[in-house]
């Protein structure tokens, strides 16, 4: 029956395809995690009256994450063609659409981070410093669990912006199931593969923000 | 113990330069409750900060427990703080963390075992009387009951020094009294120096030995409560007096008391100690061709003794009067003629 509704959907490809999404989305989510949980805490850390104050270090992390931040993502894949080439010696494949993916996303989830560890209550940054404290143990005990549900809230809208760039990822060859929609489903135009790979897409990212809600939630005493 | 020494603190701001704190001298004794009292922005949060060295002062040194708060830093500012703990007028708990996680806190900071913590975690759940709560979260505590982590929380690392940032202040009157009981305890039972700072008399007059009374960054009145109460040298310092003995209140039916008997005076009598017990009153009345009408009266007690203050209308012949008052300043009790409101 699914053969006489989807006649040009080749499974294995599918299955492929949508294997590639949900590698790209996972290790892209994860370095992004740690990658804009660190720069996040930077930023955080050094902006004024903060434990590491300090102007310059903040505006030039701040700067930079904006920059990254206000490319297009499609232009970013372009730009970062070259470096990708030095990195992997090829601009092709999964692997290859890492880099972009990953510089793409941190600097965005950078700045949930920092506007998430703003809402902590300052007072307790101060009654652990007033324990002694090292930063270390504010950065590990204090600030990631309590800003957690923020950051994982934060974590989850990123990745699902993550399976929209993977799909755009796929204009330059990066594999997963934009690819296939694009190649198969427009550029020959056999539409029922682009409407599969939809639905997959979005079955991905409702799995994905179904999970995020529910360890947050889990997550969340206040 | 504790010794200021020609504190001042300066904020340097985009508007100029604020000074929070000038020229403060102050030496606290071991055993002792010490209080601070003042209105907000008085500079007394920035004083007790300097305690701990979470602000450094602009000028003079601050030396608690024989170390130099004022000049160190890093690993030994941080080493000095385990024995410097703090309590906050909000609490400042970990709401990602239990009861038991949030006392362990400052144990894990100090690189204690587990087996110990647990141990220590549930001696102090015991001293601060939060048995069965130890796995509660603090959004499922009320406000008493959180202070009272915070206490325990401060008591951790057995300090030598416990400093109260207006504790009390966003608690209910009842709640109030019962974490004061459990300060007064503490102190009796671990021998812990308190500092704490408020803005109401009340918490000065139940729990602590000693006051000292800020006004713009400056102590301008430092002695024994019971004496401060009595004898309340500074305007700011009458004023605070005021707020527990009631005669601010008691403003309106003084008032009306002059204009309904013009004649006879307006007499503010303060007992201190073992005099509120005496009949003073009904030894004038009998001894004297004088009436005697209760204007206002009232007693609190304090840590070293009670304090009264009774305001009476006298009437009756001026020499009768005249001799009365004499009675009064036998008996040591301070008789304060109000002629205006």
């Amino acid at each position: 029956m699914f053969n006489q509704l989807l006649p040009n959907v080749d499974w294995q490809d599918m299955w492929e395809a949508t294997y590639d999404t949900l590698y790209m989305t996972i290790i892209s989510t994860g370095v992004t995690f740690v990658l804009g949980l660190a720069i996040g805490i930077l930023l955080f850390l050094t902006s004024p009256h903060q434990m590491w104050a300090n102007k310059i270090v903040n505006f030039l992390t701040g700067s930079l994450v904006n920059i990254f931040r206000s490319i297009p993502f499609i232009i970013l894949i372009i730009l970062l063609i070259p470096f990708t080439k030095y990195l992997l010696g090829t601009i092709r494949g999964v692997n290859a659409a890492l880099p972009a993916l990953i510089i793409g996303s941190a600097p965005f989830y950078a700045r949930m981070v920092l506007i998430a560890l703003r809402e902590i209550d300052k007072g307790v940054i101060e009654a652990a410093r007033s324990m002694g404290a090292k930063t270390s143990t504010i950065i590990w005990k204090v600030l990631i669990p309590e800003a957690l549900p923020a950051l994982l809230s934060g974590i989850t809208v990123t990745a699902v912006t993550l399976v929209g760039y993977t799909a755009m990822a796929g204009i330059i060859g990066a594999g997963g199931l934009g690819n296939l929609a694009y190649l198969e489903g427009f550029q020959r135009s056999r539409e029922d593969v682009t409407i599969l790979a939809t639905i997959f897409i979005l079955i991905i990212v409702f799995i994905l923000q179904w999970i995020g809600d529910a360890i947050t939630t889990k997550t969340d005493k206040r | 113990m504790i010794t200021l020494k020609d504190i001042s603190k300066i904020y340097k701001t985009k508007s100029g330069e604020i000074t929070a704190v000038k020229d403060v001298n102050l030496s606290i004794k071991k055993g002792e409750i010490f209080g601070i009292i003042g209105y907000s922005g008085a500079g007394k949060s920035t004083m007790i900060r300097l305690l701990n060295g979470l602000e450094k002062p602009s000028s003079g040194t601050v030396e608690v427990n024989g170390q130099q708060i004022s000049s160190i830093s890093g690993s030994q500012l941080r080493q000095a703080r385990q024995k410097i703990s703090m309590i906050f007028q909000h609490f400042n708990l970990l709401w990602s963390r239990t009861v038991s996680e949030n006392i362990a806190f400052p144990l894990e900071i100090a690189g204690v075992s587990k087996a110990e913590r647990a141990k220590k975690v549930k001696e102090l759940i015991d001293l601060v009387g939060l048995s069965g709560r130890e796995n509660a979260y603090p959004s499922q505590l009320s406000g008493g009951q959180k202070q009272r982590v915070g206490i325990a929380r401060a008591l951790a690392n057995n300090p030598e020094v416990l400093l109260c940032d207006e504790a009390t202040s966003a608690l209910d009157p009842e709640t109030t009294d019962a974490i004061l009981e459990l300060l007064l305890d503490i102190n009796k039972r671990l021998g812990l120096t308190i500092v704490l700072i408020t803005h109401e008399m009340h918490v000065i007059r139940k729990i602590c030995h000693r006051v000292a009374v800020m006004e713009a960054g400056r102590v301008v009145e430092t002695g024994e409560v019971l004496q401060v109460f009595q004898n309340p040298q500074a305007e700011i310092t009458k004023n605070f007096v005021m707020q527990v003995s009631g005669t601010k209140e008691s403003k309106e039916s003084i008032e009306q008391i002059l204009v309904n008997y013009p004649t006879g005076k307006i007499v503010k009598l303060t007992f201190i100690g073992k005099k509120t017990e005496q009949p003073v009153i009904a030894q004038i009345i009998k001894e004297f061709n004088v009436e005697v009408n209760i204007v206002h009266g009232n007693i609190t007690q304090t840590t070293s003794g009670p304090y009264g203050t009774l305001i009476v209308q006298i009437d009756g012949h001026p020499n009768q009067v005249e001799e009365a008052f004499k009675v009064l300043e036998s008996r040591e009790i301070q008789a304060e003629v109000i002629e205006h409101v």
